[in-house]
């Protein structure tokens, strides 16, 4: 019998999470690649119409993985549920999502079972009969192909955009759906979580914008802003920034891009003094054209620019903003 | 409140990174300073024992140079520091730390344990639940706010996209910290004449020893990513980058 590669979904506020898909066309890559089985599976409440989406893709088999200690999530109950599912199961490979929510369990369902997770994978090698997965380190500096030194099960999560959600392949008839009810014990789950909320009111919506110019550290002082609201008002386009900026009172959170921001995908993005922190990019390297400015000729955000200026912002940006102006004057 | 705050010394931001001969690891000739999100979990328990008292505990793991976070934290008013002093920590991954930190403190009684949440080197984020689940405590991740109440504590969740939630929480618990909970203090001069005198515990490999094993994963090479985008450089004076730059946008992205 091959060996089974299992995609956790993630489901949340009543919708699987489109980050599933991408998950489900990583395994489909896997599978082909390998020529292990892939399965799927889903936890939570109830999750019957989940797993029925996740069926209709090219997939062996899918668990629904239900009970209402499930809902709302908790790293207890998921742990505990998932553990179980796996134990029954027997996959080789385990695949998630690398969402916060994942972030919060998955290094305790790995533990409570001896053994391991990649985390926040962007691809995989096989070589020969080794399969190493793919990591950045030192927020991008540097990747890493990683190998699992342990048996089964390995548990590997994959980064936002690292696969893409939308090529994930149909099945020709939709697969045999299993309803799996863990045990949770009571007394088991020990936080007791609150309604999910959206801190401050929306005043932008970054997803919106066409073309967006945001900052980071490298503005150096919140002043400075005012020549990248300039540069984005020269352009038609909107501010935005990295977390310190945010995290710093300088700008809005509202205004922050990366993965506890705004994900985006506008025309284009200009970056200014943003080093391309991991976190950051997961939220903009979907852009069609991105420009870099940064001091550091080693910054990795010059890794996914497509226009890189290695020099001084604050040399480069006021003649920007004039070129910008003449260009939108003459045309 | 007793609180342990788990720290890591991690290369500075800027350094520039070498691979080392096996390529398995950096040449370690750079410059360290602490992991931003530890700053930021020791000064939420600083906070924490201002409103509500204890004693605040500081523990790394690392070679001699570590040591440098241990001091710092001490002189921003932690009140004790534990060493796991060997060079082989820096490759020993977050199962094998967990493990280390749990052995380490086996005798200690904390209410909370906090970590920042992932580290700025490896970055896998997985140290703090991994300990949780070692100690048998609940845990709860990317925390930006904590306050006590009747039955432990609530904490608010950072969630994607801008929301939160909150948890409620018993003690004793581990929390990992997200950058940006608060402002970060500077340690004062008479902080850091305080430090000289405050207690700071070596624990020797061998005392861990037990615990310590292979790691389950390995890093069979490290190298520079491989460039999948065609990025152009433009170059020269600020005043010819921006036509060139605005030309480009124009004719060739089609952007402008």
């Amino acid at each position: 019998m091959p060996d089974t590669i299992l995609v956790i979904a993630e489901q949340r506020e009543g919708k699987l999470n489109r980050v599933s898909w991408e998950t489900l066309t990583a395994g489909q890559a896997l599978a082909a690649d390998t020529g292990w089985t892939l399965e799927a599976a889903v936890a939570g409440g109830s999750v019957g119409d989940f797993a029925r989406e996740l069926a209709a893709k090219s997939v062996a088999n899918v668990y629904a993985a239900e009970s209402p200690k499930l809902d709302p999530y908790t790293p207890d109950a998921f742990a505990a549920a998932l553990k179980q599912l796996i134990e029954s199961k027997q996959p080789k490979l385990v695949l998630l999502p690398h969402t916060y929510q994942v972030r919060d369990f998955v290094p305790k369902l790995a533990t409570a079972m001896g053994r391991t997770v990649i985390s926040d994978c962007v691809g995989y090698k096989k070589e020969g009969d080794r399969l190493l997965f793919t990591r950045q380190m030192f927020q991008g500096k540097l990747a890493a192909d990683v190998s699992f030194a342990c048996d089964a099960p390995w548990f590997v999560t994959l980064q936002n955009g690292a696969f893409r959600g939308d090529q994930v392949e149909t099945g020709g008839s939709a697969a045999p759906v299993e309803t799996f009810t863990p045990e949770i014990a009571d007394g088991a789950i020990r936080n007791k979580p609150l309604e999910v909320f959206k801190e401050a009111k929306q005043a932008v919506d970054l997803t919106q914008a066409d073309i967006i110019v945001a900052v980071g550290r490298g503005i150096k002082e919140q002043k400075n802003i005012d020549l990248a609201k300039q540069l984005a008002e020269a352009l038609g386009g909107e501010l935005a920034a990295s977390r310190p900026i945010c995290d710093s009172g300088w700008l809005p959170m509202d205004r922050q891009i990366g993965s506890s921001g705004q994900t985006v995908a506008p025309k284009l993005y200009l970056a200014l003094g943003i080093s391309g922190a991991i976190q950051h990019i997961v939220g903009m390297k979907g852009a069609r054209t991105i420009v870099a400015v940064n001091k550091d000729s080693e910054a990795p955000i010059f890794e996914i620019a497509d226009y890189a200026v290695v020099g001084n912002l604050f040399d480069i940006v006021p003649p920007l903003i004039e070129e910008v102006k003449k260009a939108k004057a003459g045309s | 409140m007793n609180i342990l705050v788990c720290m890591k010394q991690v290369p500075q931001k800027d350094a520039p990174l070498k691979l080392n001969d096996t390529a398995a690891w950096i040449r370690e000739d750079v410059s360290y300073e602490v992991n931003e999100p530890d700053a930021y979990a020791l000064e939420e328990a600083l906070r924490q024992k201002e409103k509500h008292g204890g004693e605040v505990t500081v523990i790394t793991a690392g070679p001699a140079r570590a040591q440098q976070v241990l001091r710092e934290a001490l002189a921003k008013g932690a009140d004790r520091a534990i060493h796991l002093e060997d060079s082989v920590f820096v490759g020993l991954d977050a199962s094998n730390t967990a493990r280390a930190f749990a052995t380490a403190i086996k005798d200690e009684s904390f209410d909370l344990i906090f970590t920042g949440l992932q580290s700025d080197d490896y970055g896998y984020a997985q140290t703090g639940v991994i300990l949780a689940e070692l100690l048998g405590w609940p845990h709860a991740t990317i925390i930006m706010q904590i306050e006590k109440t009747d039955g432990g504590i609530r904490v608010k969740r950072e969630l994607e996209a801008g929301y939160f939630q909150f948890v409620d929480m018993p003690l004793p618990a581990v929390l990992t910290i997200q950058s940006g909970i608060n402002k970060l203090r500077y340690a004062t001069l008479i902080g850091i004449k305080q430090a000289k005198n405050k207690p700071l515990r070596k624990v020797a490999l061998a005392e861990v020893q037990s615990v310590v094993g292979a790691n389950l994963q390995k890093i069979e090479r490290l190298y520079v990513p491989q460039k999948t985008k065609n990025t152009e450089f433009l170059e020269g004076p600020p005043g010819e980058v921006a036509k060139k730059l605005v030309e480009k946008l124009r004719n060739q992205a089609r952007v402008l």
